[in-house]
Formats: structure tokens, sequence, C-alpha cells
């Protein structure tokens, strides 16, 4: 060094932060030198010391109540989990081909895909920035794949917009910038932002706006093979005596990109959460609960159905049935984590206080809806180059997202033919499970008119909302609930704490379940020592 | 499915679809829905209330309940249903900002007037729109 003085590498200013700061100060530290920022992940909670004997009973074997358990029992307490049904994983989950479904109503579907496929009706994508859920795959040697966010080659289709005819996201995304850049680029020359822009950041406004815009010298978006470099050509580059290229002709009019289905799909994958890299785990969602499941092993009692949580100075009691054999049983422990979802709790006899009765009360959740189609084959690869990703439409399946794995393999793939939300939800949730696959399909056949029904085998959904061990998908908090509940919800109530997506600001994502399960669990060993 | 039939005065209220954009958070599938607004009571219930309270309006029995609507004593007197369907209870959400008055007005009558129900009275959009309080702000 030139100085004579050591400068402190990064690592070892950060190490005497934390030394003099705690590791509030760290974090602090880190995110101003632009580490960490991404996540409230730092490590797993290595609680040590429980005292001798002491113990806790976990309600619900999603991967909230797993992970308590896991890390709960190597802190040394004696742990039981109770699970209503009869599979680790909760919302964790997926469909294959032998597997029954029956949703609340009675509907019955029988799973019917090939072998090696699936359905995930709930998760199935996972941001690169969930480190806990990424930390614990990799501890338990869940093995992660690629997951295709952003494909650009996905179909666009507003039916309000481009004749009502699916367009390419790369055409329908260059046109929006290139017709935004050449009205912009009018402003500046037309003197519109003279009073806004200083006079050498309008040349470089202008220089961004023909580079990113793909503008010709006149500043005006027009066909041309600049153009087509990013929205595709008439005749692409090639070899030999045709290998000249040809600008694509029609552009797509301001009017038609100003459909919100371009942009609002276009600004969907700056999202934090649907930013690229995303990942999968090989072989279905499921995984990850089984994963979960073998570190918790001889652990988990299945078919519990809990009516009752009980608590006193002394423990808990949790009263449960065994939906098999109608035993009613008794568990005592002297700590309670309780995973089960608000919408099925606040039905329960509590013993909490009634600001927290009020908190599970307060929550509604969401009914999302998701279909998996098995087709004969990959249509989507060999006739429309889409390889994984996704299309948006503005119907009520609001999307096809196609398979991430088995690329190039001939035989069936399912695609995922529905992620309805909201009034789309309601609707098709309302259906028959038939009557889903059928809309699906109609809706479906306009992104893929060729292929869709010729192509169709079997078809599967879940409509969350008729879930039976969750009645809803995810815990939809608001401002005024979050203000009003969420401390109290996230307390502890004496002996018991209550921990899932629903415990968090990472709602509706496995990584809020885990957050909030390491949360929940780091202050129960706190009081249980102190207790 | 019967065709919807929108008189002007709808129109003029309502557009004739509902366009959802994605909300603020979770995992959601992107781009915006534009679902076809149901208008009668009997289009509302098999769109949107029928999701969870079934064809039958029996409900449904798993880990939870989903209370039946069918032969309901509580739908007796038409504050009890207004309040829930604008406020939500436990799961379900208030419909307020995803229906409008007249929508959640006309599914209360009908369910009232249905499923073994006889509660002849029309729950009006007045009614509804002297209990609707405005939806919190979304949010995740």
């Amino acid at each position: 060094m030139d100085s004579g003085v050591r400068a402190p590498t990064r690592r070892q200013l950060l190490s005497a932060i934390a030394k003099v700061g705690g590791t509030a100060a760290l974090y602090q530290a880190m995110t101003t030198l632009g580490h960490a920022a991404e996540t409230q992940f730092h490590g797993p909670p290595n609680l040590q010391g429980a005292r001798p004997g002491a113990s806790v009973i976990v309600l619900g074997a999603g991967l909230a109540g797993m992970l308590a358990a896991y890390e709960l029992r190597k802190a040394g307490y004696k742990v039981q989990i109770l699970e209503f049904q009869n599979r680790p994983g909760g919302r964790n989950w997926s469909l294959r081909g032998g597997d029954t479904y029956t949703e609340l109503g009675g509907a019955t579907q029988k799973v019917a895909f090939s072998p090696g496929n699936y359905l995930n009706p709930g998760p199935w994508r996972i941001p690169h920035h969930h480190r806990t859920l990424l930390h614990y795959c990799k501890a338990f040697g869940v093995a992660l794949e690629p997951f295709i966010q952003f494909n650009h080659s996905g179909w666009i289709h507003s039916s309000q917009a481009f004749g009502g005819k699916p367009v390419r996201f790369n055409a329908a995304a260059a046109d929006f910038e290139g017709n935004i850049a050449e009205l912009l680029a009018k402003s500046v020359n037309a003197k519109a932002l003279d009073d806004t822009v200083t006079a050498e950041d309008r040349d470089k406004l202008l220089e961004a706006m023909k580079g990113w815009g793909l503008l010709d010298n006149n500043y005006k978006y027009s066909p041309s093979l600049k153009a087509s470099s990013h929205r595709g050509y008439e005749r692409p580059p090639g070899g030999g005596v045709n290998g000249a290229p040809i600008p694509s002709k029609d552009l797509y009019s301001l009017h038609d990109v100003l459909d919100p289905q371009v942009w609002t799909a276009m600004g969907f994958f700056m999202n934090h959460e649907m930013q690229t890299t995303m990942f999968q785990p090989v072989g279905g969602m499921d995984m990850i609960g089984k994963g979960f499941a073998k570190q918790v092993e001889g652990l988990i009692t299945y078919n519990a159905k809990v009516g009752k949580i009980a608590q006193d100075d002394k423990g808990v009691t949790v009263s449960w049935t065994d939906t098999v054999t109608g035993k009613a049983v008794d568990s005592k422990a002297d700590w309670c984590v309780c995973t089960i979802p608000l919408s099925v709790l606040g039905q329960m006899d509590l013993q909490v206080t009634d600001e927290m009765m009020a908190a599970i009360k307060a929550v509604p959740y969401s009914g999302q809806v998701k279909i998996g189609l098995e087709m004969k084959r990959r249509f989507w690869e060999e006739d429309d180059y889409i390889y994984g990703g996704h299309s948006f439409t503005d119907q009520e399946i609001a999307l096809i997202s196609y398979p991430n794995n088995n690329m190039f393999k001939d035989g069936p793939a399912v695609l995922l033919g529905a992620f309805a939300r909201e009034l789309g939800a309601y609707r098709l949730a309302g259906m028959t499970p038939e009557q889903r696959i059928e809309v699906a399909l109609a809706q479906g056949s306009v992104i893929h008119p060729e292929s869709y029904r010729k192509e169709f085998l079997s078809g599967a959904s879940v409509a969350w909302s008729r879930v039976p061990w969750s009645l809803g998908c995810c815990a939809r908090w608001n401002e005024d609930t979050r203000k009003q509940h969420y401390q109290t919800l996230v307390g502890m109530d004496r002996r018991i704490v209550l921990a899932g997506e629903h415990a968090s600001y990472v709602g509706c994502w496995m990584e809020g379940a885990l957050l909030s399960s390491i949360d929940a669990i780091t202050r129960l060993h706190k009081r249980a020592l102190e207790a | 499915m019967r065709k919807i039939v929108l008189t002007a005065a709808l129109v003029a209220a309502f557009p004739a679809m509902a366009q959802t954009p994605a909300s603020g958070g979770g995992d959601t599938g992107g781009g915006i829905v534009r679902a076809a607004k149901p208008v009668t009571g009997e289009q509302v219930y098999t769109q949107v209330c029928q999701a969870c309270h079934m064809a039958d309006a029996k409900g449904g029995v798993g880990a939870g309940t989903i209370p039946a609507l069918a032969s309901n004593p509580k739908l007796a007197g038409a504050a009890y249903p207004i309040m829930v369907v604008t406020s939500g209870k436990g799961a379900m959400p208030g419909f307020v900002g995803t229906l409008s008055n007249a929508q959640m007005a006309e599914a209360i009558t009908y369910v009232r007037t249905h499923f073994g129900n006889a509660y002849a009275k029309p729950v009006t959009e007045a009614d509804v729109a002297k209990m609707a309080k405005p939806a919190g702000a979304g949010g995740h």
C-alpha cells in the first residue's frame, strides 16, 4: 500500500463493528456497504441449552412447524408435532399421477399425469434472495434447479389490444419502449422540458432515448434493423444467399402498447420477488416438505384434528381427535408453537387473550386457483420456441406457465394452465373441476389455438378457497390490520407463539413462514430460559 | 351461462369488465385480468360466493368450517349478512372495493330468498352503502 498504513479489509472492518455494536450495527454497516439488504436471514438460530425435560408441542407440519421442531429439538427440547393431513409439507405440495384430491364440497379428482409430471398447487418458484429457504434446502439436501422466470418469447394477450391476438413479449415491450422514447424525445426537442432538465441532461436524455428506445437519427421509432434487434425480424439473420436480415415492418401502435397488459407484464419482472434468478426443487415443490420431514422423522402425528388449545401457569394442553380412529386425545407440553393457518385457527377454542383472538380473526385469506394441464407434446417448445417462463392473458386464467425442466423431451408434459386470482379465482373456484378444465382449455386456446385442445390429455385443479385444511391460500394483511393486530399476533401469548407466513411481512412465501418460525422459536427459547 | 344484460345505467356506473392488477403482496400471476362483471344476485352468487359457500350454499367442513348459507336463520335480519359481506369475517374477505354496493345488495337478496331462506324484503344498494366502510389499503 502506498500510504504505508494498512487499510482494514472489509471483513476486518465488519467484524470490528459487530464486536462494538452487535449484530444490528453489523447489519446496518453491511447494508451501507452494499451488502445484505435483500434478506433478514442471518443464519440458523443456533439455540442451545434448553432446560432438562422442557417440552414443546408444534401444531402443523408445514415448513414453519417442521423448522421449529428441528431447531428446538436441536436445542434440547422434547418436541411433538400434530398435523391434520396425512402428509408433511402443508401448502408446500405437489400433485402427481395416481394422487387423489378431495376439495371442500366433496368434488374428488384423480390425477392422471404421466410419471415424473406434477402440478405445484401452492408455492412453485423461489427468489434468489429468499436466503432462509435456500439455506435449509442446501442443509437438508434438497436439489434445486433454475425456474425460467423471464422469457422474452412468451405471449402477451389482451382482449382489448392488438385485435385480441396474442403478441410476443419482446415485440410488445420493444414497441412500448420505442413509442415512449419517441414521445419523450419529441418533448425535449419541442423544448417542453427546458424548465425541468438542464441543457447538458437534455442532450444525455436524447442520447438515452435513441439508444434505449432504438430510435432513428430523426428520433423516430420506425421499422429498422435496430428496432428488430429487440422486437424480432421479418426474416432473421441467416447464412448464405439469403443471409441478410429483413426488419419487421408492422410495429405495434402507441394505442396498442399502452394497453395495461403490456406495461404490467414488463413491470412484473421488476418486482423484487419476481426478479431472476429464481429456483424450483428438482422433481416437484414437495421435495422441500419431504426434505424437512426427514429431519423431524418420528416427531409428527398425522391425521390429528386440533379442536382446543388451553394453557395455564404450568403448560399447554392441546385437545385433538384422530380423524382415522375418532379417538380423542389431550397432549401436554410446556410450550406451544402454533402454525395453523389463521383461517382455521380462528374457529378453534383457544385460551388466549381477547386481543390475540381478535388478531387471529382479523386477517382474511386469498383464494387463488391453479390448474395443471398435461399435453401430449411440448408444442410451446416445438412450435413457438418457448422454453419455460410465462404467457400473460387478461382472461381469468391470468397466465400459462411452461415447464422449466425436461426441455426438448418427447412425451407428455404438464403446463400451468391457470394462476387465477381475485374475481377470476372466485369464478373458477365456484366451478366443478371439470368445468374449470374446460375454461382453462377455452382460454388457453386463445394463446395456442392450433394445439391446446388437440394435445390435451388430462388436468387437475386446486381452488384454494376450497382446500379443506387451510380454507384459503394466504393471509391478506392491509395497512389497517397490520397497525391494529400484527404485533399482537406475533407476540407470545403466555406459553403459545404463532408462526407461519401469516406472522411475517413476506406473506404468501415459504421464506415468510421460515423467518417467522425462527423469530418465534428464538423468543420462545429466551422466555423458556427466563421462566 | 346466461348472457349478461347490462342496462345503460349500469354501464355508466360500472365498466363491464373489472380490471384486477396484481396485488401488492405474495406470489402472483402478474399482468391484469379483466373478469366479466356479474350483475344479478344469481350471477354474483355463482361467480363469487360459490367459490367457498358451494353451489348448494351448504358450505363445507375440513380442518375448519365454511358456514352453510342454506336455511340459515342468521340471515333473517339484513344487517348481519350486510356486515359480513362488506367487512368480512375470519378467513372471508370484505368485498368493499371488490364488488359494488349494488352487486353486494343483489347477492344478499338472492341468498336470503333462495336455498331454503325466505326473507322476502330486498336488501338495497342504500342499505349496503350505510354499512360499507372503505377497504383498507393493500399491502402484505
